[in-house]
């Protein structure tokens, strides 16, 4: 066991430098020819809350308190979840051009995709906290347990752009399916409305939904200032086992069958 | 012990339908019962071992498994029978100009190269200099990597791929690549690294390279080994082949001891 967890760490090492090199290459290709570079990652999710706020407080009257946060919430997780899963679909297609000439771990490429969301998401969740602070909640040591949710989500868009990459390698209708799927999910994650209304099964059927699961613990925390059950806690850690299980099952199955469909 | 060792190595390749189709396709082919999945045999039952110094050269007209053979010796591929063992670690360079990236600049498409054949960054820092220097790319490296010419592409590949004293090298088409002055530079370069006691592998369809470099030769046609041994005598054998003045029977009688 020692030394298997030896030759992962020494296999890490090895690729170090390449995952490095990919990840540098997927920021500089992704800000090319734009005038303000990265500061898009910031802007285009604050112009996205300006004109959700806009019209739902003006044209829908809504007065859910702290409803600026509340989408905020919404949007922040949302958007992180939809940018890596996306990003991650293309990698093995994408870079079909490499591990058809060399023999490098596959999963580099995805993760290196990751690494480029999650520097997003960071940057956005700096912007978050401003907003929270100008809009007076309080900063509680509960904030600490937000490293749980985000944890998880890492985790899950990893294993879900697994299976989103791998699928794509054989069919590629994937990329319209999800895109469909994508925008049904985000009217189902309550990102701009609230559940409290709905019966009570209606609202247990939300708790089927992953991402509603990371977006209503970031709102428990910040807005509510309470920390969700243990067993809140435990269905999120289900839903990653079961989308990272199933990447890595597709991975090791399908890892020498790449090569012939791309 | 031999640096490589492949033996009795065969590679089931697929092919057919499943390649470009979407979901309703392949959902109405399944139904129709119209799906093909063909499978061939790119290489069969191919043994051979390799030790340090050497260079072998694969010969064989198009679609005789080659490249599918320097796969899985560079371990891209599994194969299906049979088995490979290195010693040391393997630098392939399949089909040279790909596997860059357009967008980026030389310099970056260096660097990421270099990743991948396994170098680490300091490795890199200290013979940056030099790769430049030899592909003769000075004055082009802050420039994106789509504005050069193919020959050029190759250039930066090959010195590359050159800087590392690997115990397998693997050229796939290597050689052919840039002008006269870069050939006679990139073949002196590899006659330095062989010399330095690396186990080559050279696919080329150019003889009398393979001839000039190669200390042995291995035949393939079909997937199938008609040989592996001296140079001179396949290479012969092979040229009277290509004229087609005898057949594949004939020159396996005349192997045949």
């Amino acid at each position: 066991m020692e030394n298997k967890v030896n030759s992962v760490f020494a296999r890490a090492l090895h690729y170090q430098f390449l995952f490095e090199e990919l990840v540098k290459r997927d920021f500089k290709k992704k800000y090319k020819r734009t005038v303000l570079g990265m500061a898009w990652s910031i802007l285009s999710p604050l112009l996205q809350l300006a004109v959700m706020t806009l019209v739902f407080t003006k044209f829908f009257g809504r007065t859910t308190p702290h409803y600026m946060i509340y989408i905020f919430c919404g949007t922040l997780v949302f958007s992180f979840f939809s940018d890596a899963t996306k990003g991650g679909m293309s990698t093995i297609m994408g870079n079909a051009g490499i591990f058809t000439k060399v023999n490098v771990p596959k999963y580099l490429f995805l993760l290196s995709r990751n690494v480029q969301a999650l520097i997003n998401f960071g940057l956005i969740l700096v912007v978050f906290f401003v907003f929270v602070a100008f809009d007076g909640l309080p900063f509680t040591w509960k904030f600490l347990c937000l490293a749980y949710p985000v944890g998880c989500l890492i985790l899950f868009n990893i294993g879900i752009g697994m299976i989103l990459s791998a699928l794509f390698v054989f069919f590629r209708d994937i990329q319209y399916l999800y895109d469909v799927f994508t925008m049904l999910l985000m009217y189902l994650s309550a990102i701009f409305y609230t559940i409290d209304t709905y019966s009570e099964t209606t609202r247990k059927l939300f708790l089927l939904n992953p991402v509603y699961l990371f977006i209503r613990y970031f709102r428990k925390i910040v807005i509510e200032a309470t920390i969700p059950t243990i067993w809140f806690h435990l269905l999120m850690a289900a839903d990653v086992v079961i989308a990272l299980g199933l990447g890595c099952f597709m991975y090791k199955k399908y890892n020498t069958k790449f090569l012939y469909y791309v | 012990m031999s640096i490589l060792e492949v033996n009795n190595v065969s590679i089931r390749y697929l092919t057919g339908d499943f390649k470009e189709i979407g979901l309703k396709e392949y959902v109405m082919r399944k139904l129709t019962r119209n799906y093909h999945v063909s499978e061939f045999w790119a290489d069969r039952h191919v043994s051979f071992t390799l030790e340090k110094g050497e260079m072998l050269g694969i010969i064989g007209s198009n679609g005789a498994g080659k490249s599918t053979l320097l796969k899985a010796v560079a371990g891209i591929m599994e194969p299906t029978e049979g088995w490979v063992t290195r010693q040391g670690n393997v630098a392939a360079l399949l089909e040279l100009a790909s596997g860059f990236d357009g967008d980026l600049t030389v310099r970056e498409n260096a660097y990421l190269r270099g990743a991948m054949l396994g170098y680490t960054r300091k490795f890199m820092d200290e013979t940056y200099d030099e790769i430049i220097a030899f592909a003769e790319l000075e004055r082009f490296q802050d420039r994106p990597f789509k504005q050069l010419s193919s020959g050029m592409k190759s250039r930066l590949a090959f010195a590359i791929a050159s800087m590392v004293q690997p115990d397998i090298l693997i050229l796939d088409e290597v050689l052919s690549v840039g002008d006269g002055a870069f050939k006679k530079k990139s073949e002196a370069k590899m006659k330095e690294i062989i010399a330095g006691g690396a186990a080559t592998i050279l696919v080329s369809h150019s003889l009398s390279q393979v001839e000039e470099l190669c200390t042995k030769v291995l035949w393939l046609e079909h997937g199938e080994q008609i040989a592996c041994g001296d140079t001179a005598i396949l290479c012969d054998l092979y040229q009277q082949y290509l004229d087609k003045t005898i057949t594949l029977d004939q020159a396996r009688e005349n192997l045949a001891p």
